[in-house]
């Protein structure tokens, strides 16, 4: 039982196939076996009965398959791929806590999303849930692996921090000063996003899509909007797309010029926090002109796209110069080349089998980039890729790929001939439910949205974070790194909370 | 002892007590100016131990008296330290004590009193805190004897006021080879052990690097105070210790009258600016070094000492 749909624009395939549930590992194996990978996988509550939807991606040429599962409405179980994909076997644990969705034969499963403290047996995502029953103390313990042996010792840290940052836990298992084991626990700002999508308005929605994590408002956005217009044949020119990756740009140098000198901060070199942070004001400043606001909010919804000016480039040349001065200055220091050179090491393998997307797979040698493998539109990217998988590398990617940025923002400011708005008008409304998927390739990493759709309005949206995918890579680089060098490491991989706890 | 000394002692107390936190904020000044920032003032210290001193005290729950005492021990000791050492006068009534190997005993005391405190709270910080001091503390106590030591060759004493006052004598000797390596290592022991750049970041928030901060994280209120106000009169009897062995110009001596004392208390500070100043400039172009690292660097300063040493036997100025 096949029913395929064409996408809507040229260049990129995408078929959605129901499968029963003793054919999905096959079928997903036989994906994977192709260079798809697992890009996404959101359960449905239809009312009555769920239904899970898997999204493999491939690249070269552009293809986008969906597998939907529909389940058992008494027993909703389907079999895990965990063994398949390791990110697989977290989207099985994810819909095991919200929708209630027992992943058959899984590894490890545990609760994931849902704290101890939440009660056992209730679903938030579920339609039926209701109104949320009172949360008692730990009703589960959380199951932090206990390293034993002479000099052991945990340090527990977080989830509040000295610093104004998001609040995660992290326990280490140390012995001296070297990291056996760290366990991070997240989930701490899970503010049932997803929900609150559902019921909106289409057009609606791109608020609160931009404040799914705020330091990437434009990406989110965007992703966002591609879902819609994917789901509703909305038609949107190349004119408005080169217009939306101009402001994704802007967003991805704003957040790499703070993390230039974020990272040189962290190893004690605070002048050129300054500095960089004065860079930083700069782009917020010039985002505000260019959209209206400092974070690029309001500037992409679906349908459109809507600037109040163009970038100044003279501008943008001197912050860009300004950003390399950044880095070859930390880069000059030999304590601060020290600190990064082959601290918290990701090894390419280890990046691949996790599923690691964005700046974090580059810096492992992983190339993978959602503005080539999964264009909305004809963009002429350079990508980044360096190979050594430390902290210096994902130094490096940052550095190299604000050169490229602010590159590709001349070329797009070239190709917009002055125009800053396009809209594009809405189709009408289809009254039967249809999804969508966006890809952008945000600051972090690769970005999906899916959206199902029925009578405008949102019946599901699904937000994947390439957080999502590059947590888990933050333990198994810190292995065997030591104490001192966490923030270090941390910082180097810098992801959201926000958009990984939704 | 005279007269003159007793109250030169006063004095070095009052001015070491008083002026210290105001060294801290003139160093947190000069780095903001230089990094571009424009800084919270050099009085913000006081104005922090104010608001420290107003603020209720917490105790972790099943600490001892060794942590809710540990902040007073370490001021007093502070105290004892800024008598003894010659900033203002070199004829303090601390003299018969005021020795070299007695002064960086007081220092390492004050240092063991907080690692207990850190160990006292139970918390893995504490604990953390005190492991990485320790192994700090073991390398630059020796690191800070053999290098001033290289100097009190010259003077035939380990007591600091008869290096100080020999050096007085014949400003010219320190600039010898030995002088110069005793003083490239004291630099180093020094922002060892007051917690600066490139071994502790004073200004981290991140607790996982912090050495000093993360022994004093379970503090509050006037308890913090106390720590924060003995560690910046650490600083600056340190400064000034090493200000007044390379140019004691302008201390009192045994006879001085009052304007001697202003003299003293004058010049000090504008030495200890100065050289404080140097320092924190130079700490905008360090960075923090690898925790492994500090071993190296401070075994490094102690070697400069021990050269120090040997080149103050083998190349002695004239007539000594």
């Amino acid at each position: 039982m096949t029913t395929g749909r064409c996408h809507p624009r040229g260049g990129s395939r995408r078929a959605a196939r129901v499968v029963a549930a003793d054919e999905l590992a096959g079928q997903s194996r036989a994906l994977l076996d192709e260079g798809h990978r697992l890009a996404l996988v959101a359960c449905h509550d239809d009312g009555g009965a769920l239904r899970c939807v898997y999204l493999f991606l491939a690249a070269a040429p552009e293809r986008r398959v969906e597998l939907h599962v529909h389940l058992d409405p008494v027993r909703p179980e389907v079999p895990t791929l965990a063994g398949l994909s390791f990110p697989a076997g977290r989207f099985e644990r994810e819909m095991h806590d919200l929708f209630g969705v027992v992943p058959v034969g899984h590894p490890l499963p545990r609760r994931l999303v849902r704290h101890p403290n939440w009660p056992a047996g209730w679903y938030p995502m579920r339609r039926d849930a209701g109104d949320p029953p009172p949360f008692a103390l730990d009703s589960e313990p959380y199951p932090f692996l206990e390293v034993e042996g002479t000099g052991v010792y945990e340090i527990p840290v977080g989830p509040i921090h000295a610093g104004i940052i998001e609040p995660g836990h992290f326990r280490f298992s140390v012995v001296g000063e070297t990291i056996l084991k760290l366990k991070a626990r997240l989930w701490f700002v899970h503010r049932g996003v997803e929900r609150c999508f559902e019921g909106r308005h289409a057009e609606d929605g791109v608020e609160l899509a931009e404040r799914i994590s705020g330091d990437t408002a434009a990406a989110h956005s965007l992703a966002y909007a591609l879902a819609v217009e994917d789901a509703s044949s909305w038609e949107v020119g190349e004119d408005a797309q080169r217009l939306r990756a101009l402001v994704v740009e802007l967003e991805r140098i704003t957040n790499h010029v703070a993390d230039l000198g974020a990272l040189a901060n962290d190893a004690g070199y605070s002048v050129l926090n300054g500095h960089a942070l004065a860079l930083r004001e700069r782009m917020l400043r010039m985002n505000e002109q260019v959209t209206g606001h400092r974070l690029l909010r309001g500037a992409i919804a679906p349908g459109g796209v809507r600037l109040r000016a163009l970038p100044d480039l003279a501008e943008l040349d001197t912050i860009a110069a300004g950003a390399a001065e950044v880095a070859r200055n930390a880069l000059r220091n030999t304590t601060v080349r020290d600190r990064f050179t082959g601290t918290a090491v990701l090894s390419a393998d280890d990046a691949a089998a996790l599923g690691c997307l964005g700046v974090v797979a580059r810096a492992s040698g992983v190339p993978g980039d959602a503005r080539v493998e999964h264009p909305m539109c004809e963009l002429p990217v350079a990508t980044v890729v360096h190979t050594e998988g430390d902290v210096l590398s994902r130094f490096l990617v940052r550095r190299d790929e604000v050169a490229a940025s602010v590159e590709l923002v001349r070329e797009l400011c070239a190709r917009a001939r002055g125009r800053t708005a396009h809209t594009a008008d809405p189709p009408g409304d289809a009254a039967t439910p249809v999804g969508g998927t966006g890809v952008v390739e945000g600051w972090r990493g690769t970005i999906v949205h899916r959206v199902e759709l029925a009578d405008g309005r949102l019946t599901r949206v699904k937000v994947v974070d390439p957080s999502w995918f590059n947590w888990p890579a933050l333990p198994v680089a810190l292995a065997n790194t030591i104490v001192p060098d966490f923030p270090l490491a941390n910082k180097s991989f810098n992801l959201s909370y926000a958009g990984n706890d939704l | 002892m005279t007269g003159a000394g007793v109250a030169g002692a006063a004095v070095q107390v009052a001015a070491v007590g008083a002026g210290a936190p105001l060294l801290v904020g003139w160093m947190r000044q000069v780095r903001a100016l230089l990094e571009g920032r424009i800084g919270s003032g050099v009085l913000q210290p006081y104005r922090d131990l104010r608001k420290l001193a107003r603020k209720q005290s917490i105790v972790p729950e099943g600490s001892t008296v060794v942590f809710a005492t540990a902040p007073a021990f370490i001021a007093a000791t502070m105290l004892v330290v800024a008598a003894t050492v010659p900033t203002v006068t070199v004829a303090s009534p601390m003299d018969g004590v005021g020795d070299l190997f007695v002064v960086v005993g007081l220092l390492l005391i004050a240092t063991v009193a907080l690692i207990l405190a850190a160990l006292d709270t139970g918390t893995p910080f504490g604990g953390m805190g005190a492991s990485r001091e320790t192994t700090i503390a073991a390398l630059v106590e020796p690191a800070i004897l053999v290098a001033v030591f290289a100097l009190s060759i010259r003077a035939n004493s380990s007591n600091l006021a008869a290096i100080v006052t020999a050096t007085a004598h014949r400003p010219g000797d320190v600039l010898t080879p030995a002088g110069a390596l005793a003083f490239a290592a004291l630099v180093v022991v020094i922002a060892a052990e007051t917690g600066r750049l490139p071994i502790d970041n004073p200004a981290t928030h991140l607790e996982l690097t912090m050495v000093h901060e993360a022994m004093v994280l379970e503090y509050s209120g006037h308890r913090l105070a106390l720590v924060e106000w003995g560690a910046s009169m650490r600083l600056a009897v340190l400064v000034g210790l090493l200000a007044n062995l390379y140019l004691p110009i302008g201390i009192a001596g045994a006879h001085a009258g009052a304007a001697g004392l202003v003299v003293g208390v004058g010049a000090i500070a504008a030495k200890t600016a100065l050289l404080a100043g140097a320092l924190a400039a130079g700490e905008v172009f360090v960075a923090k070094v690898r925790m492994f690292r500090v071993p190296e660097l401070l075994a490094g300063s102690f070697l400069l000492g021990l050269l120090a040493v040997t080149a103050a036997y083998f190349i002695a100025p004239r007539g000594a």
